[in-house]
């Protein structure tokens, strides 16, 4: 009984040391923040477009079906691996619109004609500040936005075939039903 | 010749005059000198999201000095400091704030360290007690005692002093 007793210390600090690896081992990237603005409405924000009279991104057309909107720079490296999925994406009918992050417009437009476009809408966010009510703090980023334009997913850094199959395109299914 | 004294002097008042490097950029700094403190202070609060160890103030990554920026507007625009925390938490959740708020997912993080050594402590009393019991004699029974007396009074025969 006395034994017994003496081994609390050790079985807690197991306890501990368990509770404390527990999410990193689980394969949780701790450096990954969850949206605060999960299910809550896409912030309001309207954004002109890449070109001199080419649509822009605003809340507004953000209403009526699922869509993904991917934060992407020219000046991101994920963000080029990214682009051959965003168009497969949108080769399947996924409506793609992208918020051009931070990046001179002139850039740009060179990274997508070198790429190709996915996207069928863009804004440009030049000085960050949609960016910031978002709350991006990594590019890319891609958020899965409903049918009422309430965030329903953000997934930060590149979109894998991985995520893409496991995540996006199960959560956009669901959502068109 | 320079004594070293006088080296060793010199070196210490040029150290004393180097400023610490600063992210905060010149054309970021507020005329205001007294909104500016209040930036700084804040800044010094909020977490830079891209380091994540660092506070907006210290980091040179490009979403701190936005972040600095903002904080910088919000003040000027007549937010309370509070205001300018709460702005920026509903967009990046409590984790931009870097002193976290005590909340109830917070409780073990604020008071767990506290709690574990007051368990400690409590352990350690316990434990010391417990040894002090185990130190103190136990008096004699009146048997022993006997026997001892006559012990000393055996000694006392041999002729040396009682």
């Amino acid at each position: 009984m006395r034994r017994l007793f003496a081994l609390i210390p050790l079985a807690a600090a197991v306890a501990l040391v368990a509770a404390l690896a527990w999410p990193i081992l689980d394969g949780r990237n701790p450096q990954e923040l969850p949206s605060v603005l999960l299910d809550k409405p896409v912030p309001a924000f309207d954004l002109p477009g890449l070109e001199p009279g080419a649509p822009g991104l605003a809340s507004a057309d953000l209403a009526g079906k699922p869509v993904l909107v991917n934060v992407f720079a020219s000046w991101c490296a994920p963000c080029r691996a990214e682009i051959p999925r965003l168009q497969a994406l949108a080769g399947d009918g996924v409506t793609v619109y992208g918020l051009a992050y931070k990046d001179d417009p002139v850039a740009t437009r060179r990274f997508l004609s070198d790429l190709g476009n996915p996207y069928a809408r863009i804004g440009v966010d030049r000085d960050g500040r949609t960016g910031i009510e978002f709350g991006v703090y990594g590019v890319p980023e891609t958020y899965v936005i409903d049918g009422s334009g309430v965030i329903r997913h953000r997934h930060v850094g590149e979109v894998t075939d991985r995520v893409a199959e496991a995540t996006l395109v199960p959560l956009l299914k669901e959502l068109e039903q | 010749m320079i004594r070293p004294a006088i080296r060793a002097l010199l070196l210490a008042l040029l150290l004393l005059a180097a400023g610490p490097a600063l992210a905060v950029q010149p054309d970021e700094v507020l005329d205001d000198a007294a909104l500016e403190a209040r930036a700084r202070t804040l800044s010094a609060e909020v977490r830079c999201l891209v380091c994540q160890n660092q506070s907006i103030d210290d980091s040179n990554a490009e979403l701190a000095r936005d972040l600095r920026l903002l904080v910088r507007e919000r003040l000027i625009a007549g937010d309370s400091d509070q205001e300018v925390l709460d702005f920026l938490v509903a967009r990046y959740g409590p984790f931009v704030l870097l002193e976290p708020p005590k909340t109830e997912s917070t409780l073990i993080l604020w008071y767990g360290p506290a709690a574990l050594l007051g368990l400690g402590a409590i352990v350690v009393i316990v434990t010391l007690a417990r040894r002090r019991k185990a130190a103190t004699p136990t008096p004699l029974t009146p048997e022993e005692r006997m026997r001892l007396d006559a012990l000393l009074d055996e000694e006392d025969d041999t002729g040396r002093p009682a």
